[in-house]
Parts: C-alpha cells; sequence; structure tokens
C-alpha cells in the first residue's frame, strides 16, 4: 500500500498540515479583532440594521474589518447578497 | 541591570513551571543571582517541581501584604547558589495580589541585587497571568505543538503587545521568545505533529528553544528538581542551550529530527 501510494503520489492530508491550515485562519482572524476599535461592533451591528432594511441578508455574511495600508487606514465591508436578491432588484 | 522575565502559555500544562524550574536553575548556575515567583495563587505547584515543598513559611502573598518580609519568604534552593524562591499562597483568594503589591516586590528583589526575576505565571489571560507579566522585560512564551496550545499562546501575545507596564508607559515592547516543548521528532516528521518551523511562521517569535518530549522530564518533576539539573537527559540540555541563547549565546537547535528512514522502508512503508 505505501508503495502504491508512494508512486501515485496520492497523499492523504496529514493532520498536521492541517493544524496549520487551520490555525493560519483563525490567527489571522482573532489579530484583526485585537486591532479593531472598540466601536466595530456596534457599528456593523447599525450598517447592518440599515442594509436589512432593504435586502433580506445574512447576518453572518457581512464582513467588516479596519486595515492598514499604505499609510490609510481603510475600512473595508464586504457583503454577499442572496441570489434571489439580486434579481429580484 | 535586573531583567524580569515572565515564563507564560495562556493554556495550562504545557510546561511553564517546569521552564520557569530549569531556566531559573540553569541561570543561577551560571553565576547570576536568581529569584522565582510562583504567581499561581491557590493552585501553588512551583514549590513541588523544585522539591521546596515543605519548607515554604511564608508566601508571596504574605509578603506583598506585610505579614512577612522578602527575607523570610524566600526559599534558598539546596542544590544551586544563588537560586531562591518565592511561593505562592495555597489558600487566599486571587484577589490577594495588586499591582502595586507585586510591584513594591520586584523593586525590593532589584535592591536586593537579583539579576534575574523569574515570574512564573498561571494558565488563562485573567488576573493572575496579567499581574506575572505586567513587569516583565522579557517573555518566554511556552507552546506545545497542538492548535489550542498555539492560539493561547497568540492571544497571550496579544496581551503582552497591550497590557503590560512597557506597552501602556510607551517603552521599548518586552522581548518575546518561543519555547517549543513536548516536541516529538517522529511525529513530526511522519506529519501528525505541528513542525517548529510550522509553529514559529503562525506566532511570529523568534525561537529560543525546543525541548523535545521526554520521560525524563516527568521523572524530574516525581523527584522535585528541576530537569535541567540531570544533565544526562535530553531535557536537560535542550534547556541548558535555552538559557545559552538566552544570554545571547548562538547555538543551533538540537533534537529537532530522527534518524532518517532509509529508501526500502520508504518505499515499502513502515
Amino acid at each position: 500500500m505505501a508503495l502504491l501510494d508512494y508512486l501515485l503520489g496520492q497523499k492523504k492530508q496529514k493532520s498536521a498540515s492541517m493544524a496549520k491550515d487551520r490555525l493560519q485562519i483563525l490567527l489571522a482572524h482573532e489579530r484583526g479583532d485585537r486591532r479593531a476599535p472598540d466601536y466595530l461592533p456596534q457599528m456593523r451591528k447599525e450598517i447592518l440594521e440599515v442594509i436589512a432594511k432593504y435586502v433580506t441578508i445574512d447576518q453572518e455574511q457581512l464582513q467588516i474589518s479596519i486595515d492598514e495600508a499604505n499609510g490609510f487606514e481603510v475600512l473595508e465591508l464586504n457583503l454577499v447578497l442572496p441570489d434571489d436578491q439580486k434579481s429580484s432588484s | 541591570m535586573s531583567r524580569v522575565i515572565v515564563v507564560t502559555s495562556g493554556k495550562g500544562g504545557v510546561g511553564k513551571t517546569t521552564t520557569s524550574a530549569s531556566l531559573s536553575a540553569g541561570l543561577a548556575k551560571k553565576g547570576y543571582k536568581v529569584a522565582v515567583i510562583d504567581f499561581d495563587v491557590g493552585l501553588r505547584n512551583l514549590d513541588l517541581i523544585m522539591g521546596c515543598e515543605r519548607r515554604v513559611v511564608y508566601d508571596f502573598v504574605n509578603v506583598v501584604q506585610g505579614e512577612a518580609n522578602l527575607k523570610q519568604a524566600l526559599i534558598r534552593d539546596k542544590r544551586v547558589e544563588n537560586l531562591y524562591i518565592l511561593a505562592a499562597s495555597q489558600t487566599r483568594d486571587k484577589d490577594a495580589l495588586t499591582e502595586e503589591g507585586v510591584g513594591k516586590v520586584i523593586d525590593d528583589l532589584k535592591s536586593e541585587g537579583f539579576d534575574f526575576i523569574v515570574c512564573d505565571s498561571p494558565a488563562g489571560i485573567e488576573k493572575g497571568a496579567q499581574l506575572a507579566l505586567y513587569y516583565a522585560d522579557e517573555a518566554i512564551v511556552v507552546t506545545n505543538p497542538e492548535v489550542s496550545s498555539v492560539r493561547d499562546s497568540d492571544r497571550i501575545l496579544g496581551i503582552l503587545q497591550a497590557k503590560s507596564r512597557r506597552a501602556e508607559s510607551g517603552d521599548a515592547p518586552i522581548s518575546e521568545h518561543l519555547v517549543l516543548t513536548r516536541y516529538n521528532p517522529e511525529r513530526v516528521d511522519n506529519g501528525d505533529m505541528l513542525a517548529v518551523d510550522d509553529v514559529v511562521d503562525l506566532l511570529k517569535v523568534p525561537l529560543l528553544g525546543v525541548i523535545p518530549e521526554s520521560q525524563q522530564v516527568l521523572n524530574a518533576s516525581n523527584a522535585g528538581e528541576p530537569v535541567i539539573l540531570d544533565e544526562q537527559a535530553d531535557a536537560a540540555q535542550a534547556y541548558m542551550d535555552v538559557v545559552d541563547r538566552f544570554l545571547g549565546e548562538e547555538k543551533e537547535h538540537r533534537f529537532l529530527t530522527t534518524e532518517k528512514k532509509g529508501l526500502f522502508s520508504k518505499f515499502f512503508g513502515k
């Protein structure tokens, strides 16, 4: 079996590399939260309320972050609209 | 000039106390005057790991609250010269320690001529852990190659960067060092354990040392002797390297690999 796997190059992803992948995503996310200003959760909530007046959205679909790029603070909003909403509006 | 070192991790059971004991014994063996303080009020264990549990009369909380002076509470190690232990209190509640009280004890230790003051942090990110790191100049983050430990270490790094005295006063930040413990090269080779490079890559903290998983660590704590004193043990040599590197020596990392498998076993399985 080992020979076959080796020759075919079929390797199941090892658990250590799964651990690394998961941690990379998680830590990036948590570090972002740590840098975020205190008002961010409240602002996120209020923005969601405004959008929800017009479109039905999933609360989880709004990503909001503050980053720094080229010396500017960038507020990034990322919202995925559901498919049916796009066609009806 | 004296340096305050916090040994911290966020997660419990990763080897903070083992590392505190060996680091402080190692520094004292090098001739420095070292005090090691247990910040885990209510769950003290440093005394047990250092083998002085029957000699605790006064503790850290007694000193902070003025019920004993520092000289009465410091326990002199019987094996290594210049090594002193300040035990945590077993009975008091966690609020017994205050920022001012801890600051005063650390200042007193400095004026007593201690070169290194090692603060053994409790697990978690609550008050005890925050007090242990508050006055630190250097931080040793103890991590296991395992997801929850890495995540918690990252969390405690955030606290080191935001809530220490150095962070609050705008001084140079605490210098951070990573000590990876319970490392098993064989499992890393098999892809079942995070490799040291992966952990360094994830946490972005300079690596001070890797301590191999070893029966000798358990033997040492059973016997109440810092593992670094068991000179034949791999873990002791790895800790000695940690001490040397901490003092600025360049040393190659050891105990990271197993013997390479031959071509035959590579092709035909284990």
